[in-house]
Parts: structure tokens; sequence; C-alpha cells
């Protein structure tokens, strides 16, 4: 009696330890059944990166704490989707992506030392990341002593080349002369004014913009101004603009001078509806500070805008929004970081191998049909083809495209005649 | 680049070039005014002071979209509420501060400073942490938007009107504040000589606290009033801290008048400079002329004179 009630407790406790016992391989294998069906590692993998027969480790690298953390949040979660979803078709050549995120925290030498980290200790495949012109400086010795591949994602001002950095954005003449001929035609300006942040990318992106207006175009620069990164007075500069009356406004000022910009020249009374402004610096993302009513009318030139109407795009924003949020919003470069792990794996498997060395060398010639932005394909010099487009902003802080080039433009990171 | 100008544009730019140089004045004796309390009363360097002004900020950017929620109609006076929640925000933060951090420290002023160095460090986390790192957009009523008309060619900003009226009675309160009323003849005793004022009956601690709460609550409503031409950001106090203290140290501490005439030589200087050259060099030029004077002066335009 005593032994059958003890048997009667034991046995569902034995099944299901049983049960257990026989659903744990099973789970176990679950995954090695999903990855790891790619080749031998040892084939793919000859210089000891982090890359095992079932997960090959990626490094994210952006300010997720500064005051970068503003612009390089997008990049993030662009590159966290890009990761997901590739997982969920199977992976790298058969192997999932682990990530390790570091954070730049928005100074330059800890970007350096990241990287080091990255590629040194974790061996990590690739890198996403960089943002500002200055982090990628500080890390581009890193990458290439190291021998390590970088995805860059912002727009940039070009005059830079490097086997180990894979430029997803666009350089300064891609994104800005179509544009400006554009604007010239559209508008039948004349005479132009430049406002930008003073450092590296509005002064070289300016100084591009001026050698195409005064030596091809033929027309004048009629004012060019720079102002010290964060700024917020410019009401002595709207004077000048109402005093010397351009054609068009050019502007690439960045980060909180940006917000302060746009809504003094609102409060002094200059409609954009009729005044003609064309930035190079104001994305979905920051038009989520400036507030779609101080820039509504504006024009914005670059390669993708959150609005734009095709598939790949639809299910693009669909899937970003479902993942981070109803009401993040996407900018051009938090698209080109969503490139940055398409690109990578559409290299690795055509190069049949993880190694860097390969996986530059595949690079040239790499399409991707699947982006947002539409067809994408990497240049010999590790620049993206892609087309430029100028959208108009609305309200509602997203933008309305007017423009876009018929076809790709190709990416000239030493363009001749404008230096 | 005056030769292709009519004597009438000439005349409105001139008078709007005015207005400009009044604003930028307005703005910097509001950023100022919290840090020269704190500094010129207690001594105490408050590296914080930014990172006050962006919590009003964002004060002002939850009461607008509160109101945007839920009373819609009262949307258009919503400002002038932000600025009191804001005030309240700021200064109860700061007396908290005051009483968990700073009180330890005040023989020791040299720490003081990194300790809100450390602090600013720590709030700026935690906006992030609660709001994103992305910038905040605060929508303002369309009273307050676009400019007014003052003739054919002259226009005013309405938010520079505003701010210059705000300005105007934050500075007058302050000034009745300080030396009309018993609690500010209290505090100004406490800065004469503290031991004699703690003998004769003054709680010098409380007169600390509520000094420090003052300084960040003004900090607070500027912070609310910088809504309306600046960015909401985590890290946006740091774009006014460098401004605030110059204006402070230039002034000389301890004196609200310096504060403002300090105010009004450095904004008028940039606002005149930047109209004839660009914006980098006109900072340059000022800031280069500051440091003469400062040279020449090193207790500031002007100082109070205390028996040390």
């Amino acid at each position: 009696m005593s032994n059958e009630i003890k048997r009667g407790l034991q046995s569902p406790l034995r099944r299901k330890l049983l049960m257990g016992a026989a659903v744990l391989p099973a789970m176990a294998l679950l995954p090695r059944l999903a990855f790891g069906a790619g080749p031998p590692t040892a084939a793919v993998n000859t210089t000891g990166l982090a890359v095992t027969d079932t997960e090959v480790t990626v490094g994210i690298l952006h300010s997720a704490t500064g005051t970068m953390a503003i612009s390089e949040t997008g990049s993030i979660q662009a590159e966290k989707l890009a990761i997901e979803q590739i997982n969920a078709m199977g992976g790298v050549l058969g192997r999932k992506i682990k990530v390790i995120q570091e954070d730049g925290a928005s100074d330059w030498p800890t970007f350096a030392e990241k990287a080091k980290k990255l590629l040194v200790n974790d061996k990590v495949a690739s890198i996403m990341g960089c943002w500002t012109s200055a982090s990628r400086k500080a890390v581009l010795p890193v990458m290439e002593q190291y021998n390590g591949m970088l995805y860059y994602p912002t727009f940039y001002e070009g005059l830079e080349q490097s086997k180990n950095v894979i430029y997803t954005g666009q350089e300064a003449t891609q994104q800005i002369l179509a544009g400006i001929d554009w604007i010239t035609k559209e508008k039948n300006a004349k005479s132009f004014y430049f406002i930008g942040s003073d450092y590296i990318w509005p002064r070289t992106s300016n100084k591009i913009a001026r050698k195409h207006i005064e030596n091809f175009l033929k027309l004048k620069v009629v004012g060019e101004e720079y102002f010290p990164l964060g700024h917020t007075q410019f009401n002595s500069v709207i004077n000048k603009l109402k005093l010397t009356k351009p054609d068009v406004i050019f502007t690439d000022v960045v980060g909180g001078s940006n917000v302060a910009f746009y809504k003094q020249l609102k409060a002094a009374g200059i409609d954009l509806s009729k005044q003609t402004l064309l930035t190079i610096s104001v994305t979905e993302d920051e038009i989520d500070g400036i507030g779609g009513e101080n820039i509504a009318g504006a024009y914005a030139c670059m390669k993708y805008f959150q609005s734009l109407k095709n598939e790949n795009n639809e299910k693009f924003v669909t899937a970003f929004k479902k993942m981070w949020g109803d009401k993040t919003v996407i900018g051009d470069v938090t698209q080109a970081a969503y490139l940055g792990p398409w690109l990578w794996k559409a290299t690795v498997e055509k190069a049949g191998s993880f190694d860097v060395d390969k996986v530059a060398a595949a690079s040239p010639g790499i399409e991707f049909k699947g982006a947002p932005e539409g067809y994408v394909r990497i240049h010999e010099n590790h620049h993206l083809w892609s087309k430029t487009r100028v959208g108009k902003a609305k309200l509602d802080g997203q933008f309305d495209m007017v423009f876009e080039t018929a076809d790709l433009i190709q990416p000239d990171p030493f363009p001749k005649g404008y230096q | 680049m005056l030769g292709d100008y009519s004597i009438g544009d000439l005349g409105s730019i001139f008078v709007m070039q005015g207005f400009a140089g009044l604003i930028l004045f307005s703005v910097y004796v509001l950023m100022a005014l919290g840090l020269a309390i704190i500094f010129g009363q207690m001594g105490v360097i408050n590296m914080a002071h930014g990172e006050f002004m962006i919590l009003g900020a964002y004060v002002t950017w939850l009461t607008s979209s509160a109101f945007q929620h839920y009373l819609p109609a009262l949307f258009p006076g919503y400002f002038f509420l932000a600025m009191v929640l804001a005030f309240i925000a700021s200064g109860a933060l700061g007396m908290l501060v005051e009483w968990g951090l700073i009180r330890h420290l005040y023989k020791r002023p040299l720490d003081t400073l990194l300790a809100t160095w450390g602090l600013s460090l720590i709030l700026q986390q935690t906006y992030r942490s609660v709001f994103g790192a992305r910038e905040v957009g605060v929508e303002l009523p369309q009273w307050m938007l676009g400019s007014k008309q003052i003739t054919d060619t002259i226009e005013v900003p309405i938010n520079g009107i505003f701010v210059m009226c705000l300005t105007v009675l934050i500075t007058v309160a302050v000034a009745w504040i300080m030396y009309k009323s018993r609690w500010g003849r209290q505090v100004r005793a406490v800065v004469q000589n503290r031991i004699m004022a703690g003998a004769v009956g003054i709680n010098t601690e409380k007169v600390d606290r509520y000094t420090f709460g003052l300084g960040c609550g003004i900090a607070g409503v500027a912070g609310s009033a910088f809504t309306m031409i600046g960015s909401t950001g985590p890290t946006s106090g740091q774009l006014y801290i460098v401004d605030t203290f110059l204006v402070v140290v230039f002034g000389g501490a301890a004196s609200l008048l310096g504060t403002i005439a300090s105010a009004f030589s450095i904004s008028q200087t940039q606002s005149t400079l930047e109209f004839f050259m660009s914006g980098s060099m006109a900072k340059v030029l000022t800031l280069l002329a500051i440091v003469g004077i400062l040279m020449l002066r090193p207790q500031g335009l002007f100082a109070l004179k205390v028996r040390k």
C-alpha cells in the first residue's frame, strides 16, 4: 500500500524527469539544426577570428552616452535590427551573428581604445560603427594596424579611402552636387549663402559646394559663415541674411546649434516657403528636436528619406517601428547603418570566408537589392554607388521627395577640381 | 558690403541688429543670474548649472505634452504654468543637492567644483535614461511663434521680446529679494560675515539652502524660456555653461549690477562683431577682449568690497 502510494507519487515526477531528459538534447540540437550547417570553421576562418561552427562575433561601436548619443542611437538600432533579421534568415555562412556592443561615449580616444579591444581581445570579424569623422579618424589607424573591417554609416566629407573601411553613407560630392544643380534650375537661383558649424565636414562640404557654384555653374556665393559647435545665437547672421537676400541659404549646421538656428530663423520672420533653404545636415532625426513647424518648407539633400515609396523601405520602416517603437523616426544615417550588416553578409558569402583580407578584396561589386533606399553597390573605392534625392520638409517632420537622380551616382572621395 | 543698399534698408538692419544685441543680452542675463547668486553669495562654483536649466526645459516639455493631451483648450497659456513648475522642480532639486552634497563641502571650494561637475554628468545620464538620448521638440503655442512687424522692413522676433520681458521681471524680482526683503538682508549678512551672522541669530544653514534653491530655480526658468530659442536634450545644458561662467566672472562675483553690466558688454560686442565677421572669429575676438580686461582687472568689472 505504502509502496504503491510512493510509486504513485514518484511516477509522474519520474515521467517528467524522463521527458525532460529526452527533450534536453533535442533543445540543445535546435540551434545546431539552424546554425552550423555552413562550411567548416577551419576553411572560413584562417586568421583566428571569433568564429565557431555556430557563431560569428561582430562588434557595434557607437556612442550610447555623451553628446553624440543623440545621433548615434538610431545607427545602433538599425544595426541591431539588420543583425536580428539576418539571424532569423539563418545567419552568415550558417553561423549566427553574436554582437558585442561597445560605447565610444562621444570621446574619440575612447573610440580608438574600444576598437582595439574589439579587434584584439574579442577578435570580431567586423565592426559596425563610428558616426563623426573625428571618431572615424581616431579608429582608422587601429583598423589598419590590426586589420579589421569597419562599416561606417555617416555621410561625410570624403578625402579618405581605406582597405579596412566600407563607407555606406555618401561622400560630399555625391550628396551635394546633384542637389545644388537641381535647386539652381528649379528656383532659378543666382546667389548662395553658406552657414555651417565650424569643423571639418561643413568646411570641406562648403568648399566643394563653392567650387561647384563658382566654377561650374558660374553663380555667386554671397556669404560663408561658420559658428562654433554648440553656438546658440543666430540673430546677427539672420540679419545679414535679410540684408543680402540670397536666393538660396545652404546650411550644414549640426547638433544643438541646428535647433537654435531654425527656431530663430522662424522667429525672425523668414518664411521657408518663400525663402529657399537647402540643408545637408537635417534628417528626420534632427527635425524631432527642431520641430516640424520651424523647418517646414526647407529642402534637404541626401540619399534617403523615411517617406520613400518602395517595397523595401515599407518593410524596413515597419520592422524598425515594431522593434523600436512607433514614435521613432528614421533618418539618412540610420538607413545607411542598416546597410552595413547586410553588405558584410553578402561580401562574406561571396568571399566564402570571414578573413578580413578576403572580405576587403571581395567588396567591390557587392550589391544589395533589399536596401530601403533602393539598389546599392560597392565601388572599388569602398564607397557606395547611390542615388541622391531632395526632400521638402513637412509640418509632421517627414520629407516629401521632390527630386531623385535618374542613375546611381559614382562615389568620388578625391574629386578633381574641387580641392 | 554696405555699398549697394539704400539708407532705409540700412536703418532697418541697424534697428534689428540693435534688437539682436538686446535679445542676446537678455539671454545672457537670464542664464547667468542663477549662477551669479550661487557663486556670488555662497562662493560655490556650480558646474551643474546647465543641467538645472535643462531640467526646467524638460519640465516645460512635459507640461506642453500634458496640455496637448488633456487640456488642448488651455494650450496657448501653458507656458506660464510651465515656467512656474520649472522653477519649483529645479529649485527643489537644488535644495536637495545643497542638503545632500554641497553643505558638506563649503570649506573646500575646489571640491565643490569637482562634485558639481560629477553631478552634472550624473544628471545628464539620468536625463538620457529617462527621456531618451534624442532631443525632444517642445511645441509652442501659435502666438509665441513668428515675428512682429513694426514697420515695412523692421521685424522683431516675438520670442525675443518674451525673453526680454521675462529677464526684466526676474531681475527686478531678484533685486527686490536681495536688497529690500528681510531674507535678502540675511543673505547679505551671511556673505559678509558668516560667523557674526550666526551669532546674531540668523540660521545660516537655512539661508544657504534657500539661496542655492533660488539660484537653481532661476536656472530652471531660464531653461524653460530657452526652449523657445534652443534645443532640449540631455547635453544641451553644456551649450550654455561656458558663456554663463564668462558673464559671471567678467562681471565680478557677488555683484548683481556687475552681472548685468558684463552681460551687456559681452552681448553687444559679440553681436556687433558677428555682423561684420564670421561667427567663429567674433567669438575669438570677444574672448580675447575679455581675457585682456580680466588681466587688468582680475576681480571683474564690479567687485564687492569685503574685509577679508
